[in-house]
């Protein structure tokens, strides 16, 4: 299970509290794969973080892990090995802009 | 007795303003979707319980929220707003091509029949609609397929088709309004499109009288009279006797004849109303006194509506969607600044008095009539 953090605004229209935690059947575990489970459990967040054509990540959405920037990692990299254990999340965050 | 109910998109969230038809104590319920740009939020004619809004921040881009209880409660439905095709491209601010991109969804016009029929308007401008409540939505691809849309170009707020009127008489008969592009109508539901910008004169474009380029800031009809059509342009306030072939201007008295909102009387086809504002530099009322011009000539000789609106420091901006009027007798208006007050005039705009004061700034304005 991939432990998956949520931006506020994401957690209310998802309507879940707290962590996600999403089964990615993909081995090993990628970028791509988590969002894809998570798009299927919660519907409503596709096209929320990555642009539901392209599948790119929107501009203003960062992905972080283990104190590290994995925005621009390509999306069937593996993520690392903490976050494939459960040990750490995968932080989808919205970036520090507007007003 | 009837009731209106107010539906206030804001920059920071949706709120519903409920009265009874005599519109002097209000209920304010919201913020719904907190924190998001609302753009715009309809109720259906056919079901006034069916309601529809759009939600989207540059975060986390499009949703489409529906409610089937009056507002109440809300449901997420389909945000896939795919352009047909290949897109194309449209002229950039600087001239150059620039590819199609879908940033938002500026309007939503329900059917008066099929509570499960809607328009949208978008930015990039073009039409989509829906025939399943929302759940999918399809593009109306001969606006964009017309040949002028490598000229279209964006305003300040983006290249947004932000007016959607269809002929009460015929719904096949669709009239939108893009900035900056103009006017445009289709005889045949949407499939095909004629510019309609005969008579438009913008000195901010290279060919002033050019068919397409103008930036047309919203268009009003009274569904009794579908053939007569006002306009709010960038500069200048227009009339069409004729659905839109030709334009001829009836800015009159008006102490300035930029502004963005347009609307019609719910019972008198030639009464009008619009809110001046100072310049397209200055989006604010001259001389800081918000005054609302109703012209009961179809144009021409305007009054100001000043009795309860601010008359000394007011430098708030009233958008393109942020006036309307309800059908009651006698007719409401209701106008909504950028400075979140949203006022109410029980006396087609002989007195106002504000329903709300302190909301974000008000993106759109609409009013159900009920029973």
């Amino acid at each position: 299970m991939i432990r998956v953090v949520l931006p506020a605004h994401l957690r209310t229209l998802a309507r879940v509290a707290g962590e996600v935690r999403v089964e990615v059947a993909s081995s090993p575990p990628t970028q791509r794969a988590v969002l894809d489970a998570l798009e299927a459990r919660y519907p409503v967040l596709r096209g929320t973080i990555r642009d539901a054509a392209t599948q790119r990540r929107r501009a203003f959405v960062r992905f972080f892990a283990c104190g590290e920037d994995l925005s621009h990692e390509p999306p069937d990299a593996p993520l690392p090995e903490p976050v494939v254990q459960g040990r750490e999340p995968f932080l989808v965050v919205g970036a520090m802009a507007g007003g | 007795m009837s009731r209106v109910r107010v539906l206030v998109g804001t920059r920071k969230g949706a709120f519903v303003l409920t009265s009874d038809g005599q519109r002097r104590h209000w209920e304010i319920a919201g913020p719904h979707f907190a924190g998001w740009e609302v753009y715009h939020v309809k109720g259906s004619p056919a079901d006034p319980q069916r309601i529809y809004a759009s939600q989207s921040t540059g975060w986390f881009g499009q949703l489409i929220q529906r409610s089937d209880d009056g507002g109440r409660s809300w449901m997420p439905v389909g945000n896939e707003f795919v352009y047909e095709g290949v897109p194309g491209t449209h002229q950039w601010y600087d001239g150059t091509p620039h590819p199609w991109e879908f940033a938002r969804v500026w309007h939503l016009e329900p059917s008066r029949t099929d509570p499960d029929f809607v328009y949208a308007g978008v930015e990039d401008a073009a039409l989509f609609r829906t025939t399943d409540a929302g759940q999918s939505w399809q593009e109306l691809s001969g606006l964009r397929g017309h040949g002028s849309g490598p000229r279209w170009q964006p305003g300040a707020g983006g290249m947004c088709l932000h007016t959607i009127l269809v002929d009460p008489t015929n719904p096949s008969r669709i009239f939108i309004a893009i900035s900056a592009a103009g006017a445009f109508r289709s005889d045949d539901a949407g499939k095909t499109w004629k510019p309609i910008n005969r008579g438009l004169r913008s000195e901010q474009i290279p060919e002033p009288t050019a068919e397409v380029g103008h930036c047309v800031h919203r268009i009003a009809l009274h569904p009794s009279r579908p053939q007569v059509l006002f306009m709010q342009k960038h500069w200048d306030v227009m009339r069409s006797d004729d659905a839109g072939e030709s334009w001829r201007e009836v800015s009159g008295n008006l102490p300035s004849d930029f502004g963005f909102p347009i609307e019609v009387h719910a019972h008198e086809p030639e009464t009008i109303y619009v809110v001046p504002i100072q310049s397209d530099s200055e989006h604010f009322p001259p001389e800081g006194r918000l005054r609302v011009y109703r012209s009961r000539s179809g144009g021409d000789e305007w009054e100001a509506l000043t009795n309860g609106l601010p008359q000394r420091d007011c430098y708030v901006n009233v958008l393109r969607d942020a006036t309307c009027v309800d059908e009651l007798d006698p007719c409401g208006v209701y106008v909504g600044t950028t400075g979140g007050q949203v006022y109410a005039s029980a006396d087609a705009g002989d007195s106002w008095a504000p329903i709300a004061s302190h909301l974000p700034a008000v993106l759109s304005v609409e009013v159900q009539t009920l029973p």
